[in-house]
C-alpha cells in the first residue's frame, strides 16, 4: 500500500532560489565585514622537508602587512588525541595540517599566515619570508610508502596491526581485517573458478567550483566569530575551539552560503590561522584559497592500489572472495580504506569473505571525504571481475549480479546485517530499463553495467519550528545546505503540519541559535535533519491539537487533523484560524526536534554506460548513462535526479581524466582546472536517472540518503564498456586515452 | 601601495566610477571595488566561468579582464538580469527545472546562457552544450542546465510570438 502525501513527491521550487539565481546569495568569499583585512597562506613547495628556520621578520615590514603567524602562535598545549568528527585523531596531526610544524609534508601544506590591507600586498609579503627547508626524499603511493626503507613522513607513527599496537615504525598507520567464513579454505577446495585482478586509482579532487573561504573576528570580548564556507559549521566550531585551546562557547560559527562540498568542505583549514591573525591584529581576517591552493593544499580523495580475487560455481554463484585495499591517506592518516573494505563486496551474500584494508601516508595532502569516500575505488575493482566472470561464464551481467545480490539478512564481512535493502530492486529496474534494452550497434561501442552500495550516516540533528500568527512556520536548522536542502527538510515539516511548503520559511542559523547539527555529508541532511524536523513539526502539531481542543471546548484526545483542518465533535479549525489565536489560548508555539539515528539504511546503485572508443587517440566518449538509485522515498524527485546525475558524472570524469598528475619530486604538475579536467556539458549526455523506492524502515518516511552510492558504480561501469567495446580490461583509472591507446595496442 | 586608476563604466544601465589599481581584474573590481559579489570566482584563471559577464555584447571571464579595461564599456552582470523584481525567463527556468544544486555556478551560466539565447532564440542541444563548455558545473552534471536553457528559448520564443 503506498501512502498518499500531499508535499512529498512534489517538485516546488526551492526557498533560497531565489538568490541564487540573481547574485544575491552570499557565498564564503562574498561575506564583508567593515575594517576587515585579507590573508595569504604560504604553502610548502616542497612534498617533504623538515622546517630548519622560518624568519618572517623582513616580510613583517612589509607596507601593509598587519599580522605573520606560523604553527608557533599555536598554544603550546602539550599532544593529546583528539576526536573532531572524523575519529581520534593526535591534536599534533589536526594542528600540523592547518600549519606546519617542524616538517611539511606535502607540497601545498601550509607554513604561514599574513594579514594585510589586502590580498595582492599579502602575497608580496609571502615572497619575503625566509623559510629554510632541508628536502626530504619523498613517498607518494601506497605501494612505495609500504615498502620498507620507503622515507618516513612521522618518525612517531606507529603501525597498528589488526588490532594490536605494534612498535613498528612505518607509514602504514593501519593494518585491518574482516573476515566471514573462510576464504582460504573455500578456495583451497579447488572446485571454484578463480578470477582475480589488481588495480590502481588515481587521487582525485572533490573539485568543487567554490575555493574554501574563512571570515574571522576575535572579539574584544574574547568571542571568536566565524564566518566560512562548510558542510558542518558545529565541526568547524569544535575543531576551532580544540586547535585554539578555547572553550566551545567562546567560538560561533555562521556558515554562508556554500559552493559545493562532496565531503571536502568538512576539514577545517583556513579558520584557525585567520583566527591567529585577528588575535594579533583586532581586526576580521578573510583568508581565501585560490583554485591552485584548493589542489595543492586541500584535502582530495585517496589514490589507492586494491587487489581483488573471486571464486564461483560453474553456475554462477559466489562462494568465495578475498580484497586488499591499500589507500593513501595522504600526509596524516584517517584514508577512507574502513568504507572502502566495508563496501567492496556489500552488493554481494557471499558466504566466505575475506578483506585487508591498509591505511598508508604518502606525501601527498591529507585526504577528505568524497561522496561514498573509499567505496568508489572499491568498487572498480570488484565490479569490473564480477563483468569478467558473467562474461566468462556467459551470464547477463546483470542476471549474474541477481543470483548473488544481497537481501535483508545478508551478512556483510565486516559484521552487520543488512536491513530491508533495494540491491535486487535497483538491479531489476536496470534490467527492466529502456537502456538496458535498447540495442547498441557500431564499431567500438560498448556498454558496460556495474553496481555500488553506500551506507549513508545517520549523526545528530536539530530542528525548531515556531508558529506565526498567520499560520505559516519558521523552520529553524544546522544543516548548511548544499543542494536544496532548506526545502526537502521543509516538504516533511510541511507534510506533518498539513500545510504547504510554501508557508515553511526555513533558515540555517549559526551554531549558538540550534541544537546540535553534524555536517551536510553522509547522505544524511535530507535523512536526519529531515527527521529531526518530522520530529519538531509533530511537537507543534500536539500543541495544535491542544489549542484547537481549548478553541472547540473538547480534550486533545479527540482532535483529529488532516490537510491543516483540525476535526472535532463536528466542528472544525484551520491551522490559520487556530495560529491566529495563539495569544488566547495560551502563548507562542514552538516544536522542536533533536535525533541522533546510529545507523540511516544504506542504499545501492546502478550505472549503464554506452561508450565509444575512438581506435585513433583512445579517447572514449559516453553515448548514453543512466543511473539508477534506491531513494527510499523521493522527497523532492528533482533534487534526487539531479544527486544522482552531479554523482554519475564525477564518476565519468574520475572513470575518464580526473587525476593528481604528480612529478617524482611530489609536485602536482595539473593543478588548474585547465589541466585537471572535469567533465564539461559537452563532454556528455543527458543522464536518465531511475529512481527506485523501498523504504527506509529507519526513517517515519522511509527515506534513504541519496547523495553519495551514485558516484560508486559510473567508473566501473565506463570500465566495462570499455572493454565491450575494445576488448581489453583496464585495470588503472583514470581511462584516459592514452591509457586505452596503450592497452589497445596502438 | 600601487597609485590607482580612475573606470568610467556602465554596469547594468548604470553608469558607474570606481577607482582600481592596474593590475586588479574586472571580477576583483566588481567583487571587491564595487561590493557586487554576484559574479564568483572559482578559479581565477578562465577556466570555470563562474566570473563571465557581458562585456559590450560578448560574455568574457572577468577574471581575464582589467579593470581599467572597463572604461567606457557596457557590461552586464548577473544582477543586472531580472528586471526590477521579475526573474529573467532564463532565471525562473533555472529554478522550475532545478538547474543548480550549490548555485555558485548559475551566475555564470545564466548570464552566458542569455548570451547565447539573445542571438540564437532556439539552439540545438549540442549548441547549447558547446556554448557552455566553458562553464564548469561540479554539482547537476549539465543535464538540468541544459533543459532549463531549451525550457527558457521556448517561453522566449512563446512571449515573442
Ligand atoms: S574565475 Fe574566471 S573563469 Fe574561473
Ligand atoms: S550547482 Fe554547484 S557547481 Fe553548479
Amino acid at each position: 500500500m503506498s501512502t498518499q502525501y500531499n508535499v512529498l513527491g512534489t517538485r516546488p521550487i526551492r526557498h533560497d532560489g531565489a538568490d541564487k539565481v540573481t547574485g544575491r546569495a552570499i557565498y564564503g568569499a562574498d561575506f564583508h565585514l567593515a575594517g576587515m583585512l585579507h590573508g595569504f597562506v604560504l604553502r610548502s613547495p616542497h612534498a617533504h622537508a623538515r622546517i630548519k628556520r622560518i624568519d618572517t621578520s623582513k616580510a613583517a615590514q612589509y607596507p601593509g602587512v598587519k599580522a605573520i603567524v606560523t604553527a608557533d602562535d599555536f598554544p603550546q598545549t602539550p599532544d593529546r588525541i583528539v576526536d573532531l568528527g572524523e575519529g581520534p585523531t593526535p591534536l599534533s596531526y589536526a594542528r600540523g595540517n592547518v600549519l606546519a610544524k617542524g616538517k611539511v609534508l606535502y607540497q601545498g601544506h601550509a607554513v604561514a599566515g599574513i594579514a594585510a590591507i589586502n590580498a595582492h600586498v599579502a602575497e608580496e609579503a609571502a615572497k619575503l619570508i625566509e623559510v629554510e627547508y632541508e628536502p626530504l626524499p619523498c613517498v607518494l603511493t601506497a605501494p612505495d610508502a609500504m615498502k620498507d626503507g620507503a622515507p618516513i613522513l612521522h618518525e612517531d607513527l606507529k603501525t597498528t596491526e589488526l588490532g594490536e599496537k605494534t612498535d613498528r615504525v612505518s607509514n602504514v598507520s593501519t593494518h585491518f581485517r574482516h573476515v566471514l567464513g573462510n576464504s582460504d579454505e573455500r578456495f583451497a577446495k579447488g572446485d571454484l573458478r578463480v578470477f582475480e585482478g589488481e588495480f590502481d586509482t588515481a587521487t582525485v579532487h572533490q573539485g568543487y567550483i567554490e575555493p574554501h573561504a574563512a571570515t574571522v573576528l576575535w572579539n574584544n570580548d574574547g568571542r571568536v566569530l566565524v564566518w566560512c564556507s562548510t558542510q558542518g559549521a558545529f565541526v568547524v566550531r569544535d575543531v576551532t575551539a580544540v586547535l585554539l585551546d578555547v572553550p566551545v562557547q567562546q567560538v560561533r560559527v555562521t556558515p554562508t552560503e556554500i559552493g559545493g562540498g562532496f565531503g571536502g568542505k568538512i576539514p577545517v583549514y583556513l579558520e584557525p590561522v585567520a583566527a591567529l591573525l585577528s588575535k594579533k591584529t583586532g581586526r576580521p581576517v578573510k583568508l581565501l584559497m585560490s583554485r591552485r591552493d584548493v589542489f595543492e593544499g586541500s584535502g582530495p580523495t585517496p589514490g589507492s592500489h586494491i587487489k581483488v580475487k573471486i571464486g564461483v560455481t560453474p553456475e554462477g554463484r559466489i562462494e568465495a572472495a578475498q580484497a586488499s585495499l591499500a589507500y593513501e591517506a595522504g600526509a596524516y592518516p584517517g584514508a577512507m580504506v574502513g568504507p572502502g573494505t566495508m563496501c567492496i563486496f556489500a552488493a554481494y551474500d557471499i558466504p566466505n569473505v575475506t578483506i585487508d584494508g591498509y591505511d598508508v601516508v604518502v606525501n601527498k595532502p591529507s585526504t577528505a571525504a568524497y561522496r561514498a569516500p573509499g567505496a568508489t575505488n572499491a568498487a572498480f575493482a570488484a565490479e569490473t571481475i564480477v563483468d569478467e566472470i558473467a562474461e566468462t561464464l556467459g551470464l547477463d551481467p546483470i542476471e549474474l549480479r541477481l543470483k548473488n545480490a544481497s537481501k535483508e539478512g545478508t551478512r556483510r564481512a565486516d559484521g552487520p546485517k543488512f536491513r530491508r535493502i533495494g540491491c535486487i530492486e535497483v538491479l531489476e529496474a536496470m534490467k527492466a530499463s529502456a537502456h538496458y534494452n535498447a540495442p547498441l550497434a557500431g564499431p567500438n561501442r560498448g556498454r558496460g553495467i556495474a553496481i555500488g552500495f553506500w551506507f549513508n550516516a545517520g549523526l545528530p540533528s536539530s530542528v525548531n519550528i515556531s508558529v506565526t500568527n498567520d499560520g505559516s512556520v519558521n523552520l529553524v536548522e544546522g544543516s548548511t545546505d548544499i543542494g536544496g536542502t532548506r526545502t526537502s527538510i521543509a516538504m516533511q515539516a510541511a507534510e506533518v503540519l498539513g500545510i504547504p511548503v510554501e508557508r515553511v520559511n526555513p533558515t540555517v542559523v549559526d551554531t549558538d541559535s540550534v541544537g546540535f547539527t553534524h555536517v551536510t555529508g553522509g547522505s544524511r541532511t535530507t535523512f536526519a535533519t529531515g527527521y529531526a524536523a518530522y520530529e519538531a513539526a509533530q511537537d507543534v502539531m500536539r500543541q495544535m491539537k491542544e489549542r484547537a481542543a481549548k478553541l472547540m471546548e473538547t480534550d486533545a484526545a479527540s482532535v483529529t487533523a488532516d490537510k491543516g483542518v483540525f476535526t472535532a465533535n463536528g466542528k472544525s479549525l484551520t491551522f490559520a484560524e487556530i495560529a491566529a489565536k495563539l495569544d488566547a489560548t495560551g502563548g507562542p508555539i514552538t516544536g522542536r526536534g533533536a535525533v541522533n539515528p546510529k545507523s540511516a539504511g544504506g542504499s545501492f546503485s546502478g550505472a549503464i554506460a554506452d561508450v565509444e572508443v575512438d581506435p585513433e587517440t583512445g579517447r572514449t566518449q559516453i553515448l548514453r548513462f543512466t543511473s539508477i538509485q534506491d531513494a527510499g522515498k523521493a522527497i523532492h524527485p528533482s533534487y534526487v535526479e539531479g544527486q544522482m546525475q552531479g554523482g554519475s558524472v564525477q564518476g565519468i570524469g574520475w572513470a575518464l581524466n580526473e587525476e593528481y598528475y604528480m612529478s617524482d619530486q611530489g609536485r602536482m604538475m595539473n593543478s588548474s582546472l585547465l589541466d585537471y579536467r572535469m567533465p564539461t556539458a559537452l563532454d556528455l549526455p543527458m543522464i536518465e536517472t531511475i529512481i527506485v523506492e523501498v523504504a527506509n524502515p529507519l526513517h517515519p518516511f522511509g527515506v534513504r540518503g541519496v547523495g553519495e552510492a551514485n558516484i560508486v558504480p559510473p567508473p566501473a561501469a565506463v570500465a566495462n564498456a570499455i572493454y565491450h567495446a575494445k576488448g581489453v580490461r583496464m585495470r588503472r583509472l583514470p581511462m584516459k586515452p592514452s591509457a586505452v591507446m596503450e592497452a589497445i595496442g596502438m | 601601495m600601487q597609485n590607482k586608476v580612475q573606470v568610467h563604466t556602465t554596469i547594468n544601465g548604470e553608469e558607474v566610477d570606481f577607482l582600481c589599481e592596474p593590475r586588479q581584474s574586472l571580477l576583483e573590481c566588481l567583487r571587491d571595488n564595487l561590493n557586487q559579489t554576484g559574479t564568483k570566482e572559482g578559479c581565477n584563471d578562465g577556466n570555470c566561468g563562474a566570473c563571465t559577464v557581458n562585456l559590450d555584447g560578448r560574455i568574457v571571464t572577468s577574471c581575464l579582464v582589467l579593470g581599467v579595461e572597463a572604461e567606457g564599456r557596457q557590461i552586464t552582470t548577473i544582477e543586472g538580469i531580472a528586471k526590477g523584481n521579475q526573474l529573467h525567463p532564463l532565471q525562473r527556468a533555472f529554478l522550475e527545472e532545478a538547474a543548480l544544486q550549490c548555485g555558485i555556478c548559475t551566475p555564470g551560466f545564466i548570464v552566458a546562457a542569455k548570451a547565447l539565447l539573445d542571438h540564437e532564440p532556439n539552439p540545438s542541444e549540442d549548441r547549447i552544450r558547446w556554448w557552455l563548455a566553458n562553464n564548469l558545473c561540479r554539482c547537476t552534471g549539465y543535464d538540468k542546465i541544459i533543459r532549463a536553457v531549451q525550457k527558457a528559448a521556448a517561453v522566449l520564443q512563446e512571449a515573442k510570438a
